[in-house]
């Protein structure tokens, strides 16, 4: 890879801001959320999303915190779908109306991903810290379906909701959802802060498995199921992202450019801001970006293993939090030395207490 | 919901809402852009789908095709049905008749 220009990026996800209604202890924002004082402002979103466009990126995923909590973001869809990129909002939908529906469909916007933390509201609740989050969740589907648009119900499973997969299944038809993402807890950031609490069984990840397997003989051609399990079960890790600064970029909501949403771990390393270049630079020119694309940077035994270009040594910011070694194999990979400090966490998981440390911006 | 009715050459396909063909001009290929990924269309996937507006029957996609690349019409005419009955089931094109 040295000294070749990577190809370009495919997707963009834009993390509007960390302000977020609710408190879910898995949150993908980092532990160190980003005060709304250092947000970009809309025009230098509407910059990015150009340069995105003009880079290669073909989708971008407005996401947050709670993207809805940014006032311009009709006007931030509207400059992405003129640029010609497809347009997805991840969102709680706690804040979504039909007026806000209206006008992001008016400004070109292509799909909605939907969260629930559970199909019980009690339990739901008990994730996401806020107060009839559920039945404002349920209008928000019923407006999205009514109005045409395409809709993805994403559930992120843990120990205390994975007995009811089947159930959201049901819940996804009853909304119309056309794609449902049943995705086990990744263990970063808050994941990993909250991990004794949230990691299933092994018992329990076979169950959803099965009920998935159920789901797709059911629906068919009808839904589309995304399938996510927890890497800590599996024999070789996951290629993180495509490959580091293969497929994906990250925008902060102060403007830091990442090659994941996790990347802001990775010590002893400058981050690049949307300030400082475009994203086509730091892309492909960002000492960031390049330090750990392709194979060159892998000690072994990544570096003479067949499986190195498919999964690309699985996920760095994986690798630093167990290890403290960024550049060290995933440890889930069963050809890890560290493979012990995945198995002592589910070991600890089986007789862990479960209490979170919630997300809650401001604290 | 899958369509099991016969393919006659007076439907007209259209892509379903949230879903499109996109000239993706930085790798200069043509991909259908749907939700959450976007998968390449080959030359042969992306002449039949640059013709599908919603209002243009099969009928007139073969016969525009035929003419186009002066092939055997039965022959487009078989890619053609393959084709769209197959992202029909895939929810990527819809029958507007």
């Amino acid at each position: 890879m040295e000294g070749m220009t990577p190809p370009p990026p495919m997707s963009l996800l834009a993390e509007l801001t960390h302000r977020c209604p609710l408190q879910c202890p898995y949150c993908s924002n980092p532990l160190a959320l980003e005060p709304k004082a250092r947000e970009l402002s809309t025009e230098d979103w509407q910059r990015v999303l150009d340069e995105a466009a003009v880079l290669g990126v073909l989708q971008v995923h407005f996401s947050g915190g709670e993207p809805m909590a940014r006032k311009d973001l009709p006007d931030l869809v509207r400059q992405a779908s003129r640029a010609g990129l497809y347009t997805n909002l991840i969102t709680s939908g706690v804040l979504l109306d039909r007026d806000s529906l209206g006008r992001l469909a008016d400004a070109g916007l292509d799909h909605v991903q939907l969260s629930f933390q559970d199909v019980d509201p009690q339990q739901a609740e008990i994730i996401g810290g806020m107060k009839g989050a559920q039945s404002r969740k349920i209008a928000a589907a019923r407006l999205i379906a009514e109005d045409g648009m395409p809709l993805t119900l994403n559930f992120v499973i843990h120990r205390l909701n994975a007995e009811r997969v089947p159930a959201m299944f049901d819940l996804a038809e009853e909304l119309g959802a056309r794609r449902v993402e049943i995705a086990h807890t990744q263990y970063y950031g808050w994941g990993l802060k909250n991990r004794s609490a949230l990691l299933p069984t092994r018992q329990q990840l076979e169950d959803t498995e099965r009920a998935v397997a159920a789901a797709r003989t059911r629906f068919g051609n009808r839904m589309a199921i995304d399938f996510v399990t927890p890497d800590y079960y599996a024999d070789e890790p996951k290629p993180c992202m495509g490959g580091w600064g293969q497929r994906f970029l990250n925008v902060t909501p102060s403007g830091r450019v990442l090659p994941c949403h996790a990347a802001e771990t990775i010590p002893g390393v400058t981050f690049p801001t949307v300030h400082d270049a475009s994203l086509g630079d730091i892309w492909e020119k960002s000492e960031l970006f390049g330090l750990f694309r392709g194979t060159d940077w892998m000690p072994e035994p990544c570096r003479g293993c067949d499986r190195r270009e498919i999964d690309w040594g699985g996920c760095r910011c994986q690798a630093l939090a167990l290890t403290g070694h960024a550049e060290a194999a995933d440890p889930v990979c069963q050809r890890s030395t560290d493979r012990k400090l995945v198995d002592a966490a589910i070991t600890e998981a089986a007789t862990a207490t479960e209490t979170f440390v919630y997300r809650r911006y401001g604290d | 919901m899958t369509d099991t009715s016969p393919l006659t050459e007076e439907r007209i396909p259209a892509f379903v809402r949230g879903t499109r063909l996109q000239h993706d001009r930085v790798r200069d290929q043509w991909v259908v852009q749907a939700p959450e990924k976007a998968f390449l269309a080959d030359p042969i996937a992306a002449e039949i789908l640059r013709r599908v507006d919603g209002h243009t029957t099969l009928r007139a996609i073969i016969d525009d095709l035929a003419t186009a690349f002066t092939a055997s019409r039965d022959l487009i005419a078989r890619d053609v049905q393959a084709m769209v009955q197959d992202l029909a089931e895939r929810q990527v094109l819809i029958w507007k008749a």
